[in-house]
């Protein structure tokens, strides 16, 4: 049987699915989905196979939302979804991202739920909400957000979180406790530019080998750590910017990550002179190399969001990216090449691809 | 409990979210609060969609009772009409 990849889109307008065929060259649209609410993330639960999507309605709040027909028909939930009557007002989902049986969600204003009857009902995990640092968080440009979960490969007790603009946290306990993991990275806006937190952490990614190797695109550059994110290292150079949001780490290899810079936050926050690249390395961020063929390379002022970027399992591995314009590009050869694979939709935030057999 | 259930009428785009419930359905209560919390009975979910922490109704809609914009205290008079519309300052 040939594999196939189906992206998952989420826009404020809805969810949105693209069938592909074995090629990966032609394309059918689905959607919207999710009765238009605003999905911020979109997902695939690994082990049952359901798509996962979180978001809001500006009528009727946040809520994620499961499909186990892929994508044809959709429940959705909130229940325990909250902070509680006297705590602050939880007003969208950031993340959904499940692994070991539970199912994570990341919420603004900052902080972690997690279900482990499939979405239907949610806890807090607030041992990170219960974190010393907890009042002096701060927010980045988009709220006070955690946008980035990472689960670890075997070791359900470890997972990984990123928070706008706090940094990297991780818990080795299930949850219970959870340590600051930004040793190394800069926080250039900051009168103490390697502080303990206050990072603006932008995406938080895993490698493919073991568990203990991790990147993230930050506001102040790109890095890499070996050791779980206990230190870090900035792999910046050769980059044309520090600054971008999406990060997406290749299935099998784990020095290839790609990363889209954008010419700066104070400067529009498109890719660098109207003209579209990705980069990629592949020797884990000592060197970096530019992908411009099939992107337009003139007057292209776009930028591409932190989830808006994803990968397949196949090989060669295909990259996609949706532009906060409504264009989604997709390379079937590991980033070498692009094609346009749809247009006109609407602002694309969060890009991910399911495989189906 | 006051004699009779009103009837509660609910928008498109709320009954879109759980496939199978009817525009226009009975509840009990004598306050706003208590109908949501039958409906709520009736439709698993609904009233976490309608109410915020507080619990207040979401910023973005609007009940009417009887023609008169309510909040969760509003009293429900017996066979009143209550309608559920989202506000044009959500969209």
């Amino acid at each position: 049987m040939v594999a196939r990849t189906t992206l998952l889109i989420g826009t404020p307008k809805g969810a949105f699915i693209l069938d592909g065929d074995a090629s990966r060259r032609d394309w059918q649209l689905r959607g919207p989905l999710c009765e238009g609410w605003a999905i911020h993330d979109i997902s695939v639960d690994p082990e049952s196979g359901a798509i996962l999507a979180g978001g809001a309605s500006p009528w009727y709040g946040p809520a994620v939302w499961r499909s186990d027909d892929a994508g044809a028909t959709w429940t959705h939930s909130s229940e325990g979804l909250t902070y509680g009557d006297d705590g602050p007002k939880l007003t969208t989902i950031w993340n959904v991202t499940a692994a070991h049986g539970a199912i994570y969600a990341g919420v603004e204003p900052a902080g972690l739920f997690r279900s482990v009857d499939g979405g239907a009902t949610w806890e807090h995990v607030a041992g990170l909400t219960n974190h010393p640092t907890r009042s002096e968080w701060q927010p980045g440009n988009g709220g006070l957000i955690l946008h980035s979960i990472v689960p670890h490969r075997t070791d359900p007790a470890r997972l990984w979180v990123g928070i706008s603009a706090v940094g990297a946290f991780e818990t080795r306990d299930g949850g219970l406790t959870w340590e600051t993991r930004n040793r190394g990275v800069r926080a250039g806006f900051a009168p103490d530019p390697y502080p303990e937190f206050g990072q603006c952490v932008h995406k938080l990614v895993m490698a493919a080998d073991g568990g203990e190797h991790l990147y993230q695109q930050n506001h102040c550059g790109v890095y890499r750590s070996s050791d779980g994110g206990e230190q870090w290292e900035e792999v910046t150079s050769g980059l044309p910017s520090e600054f971008g949001f999406p990060m997406a780490a290749h299935p099998r290899d784990p020095m290839t990550v790609w990363t889209i810079p954008l010419n700066g936050a104070d400067q529009g926050r498109f890719m660098p002179d109207g003209s579209a690249a990705v980069w990629r390395t592949h020797d884990g961020g000592e060197s970096w190399i530019r992908s411009g063929d099939g992107l337009p390379q003139h007057d292209a002022y776009i930028g591409v969001l932190r989830e808006a970027m994803a990968v397949d399992g196949l090989d060669p591995v295909g990259v996609y990216f949706g532009t906060s314009t409504g264009q989604l590009y997709g390379s079937a050869d590991e980033g070498r090449s692009w094609a346009l694979i749809a247009d006109n939709l609407p602002p694309i935030w969060s890009v991910e691809t399911m495989a189906l057999g | 409990m006051a004699e009779g259930p009103a009837v509660v009428h609910m928008p498109r785009s709320l009954v879109a979210l759980f496939p199978g419930a009817p525009r226009r359905l009975e509840a009990r209560g004598i306050t706003v609060a208590e109908v949501i919390d039958d409906l709520d009975r009736q439709i698993p979910g609904v009233r976490n969609r309608l109410l915020d922490v507080g619990p207040v109704l979401r910023t973005h809609l609007n009940v009417f009772v009887a023609g008169v914009r309510a909040d969760l205290n509003t009293p429900v008079p017996p066979r009143a009409e209550v309608h559920i519309i989202p506000a044009v300052s959500g969209g």
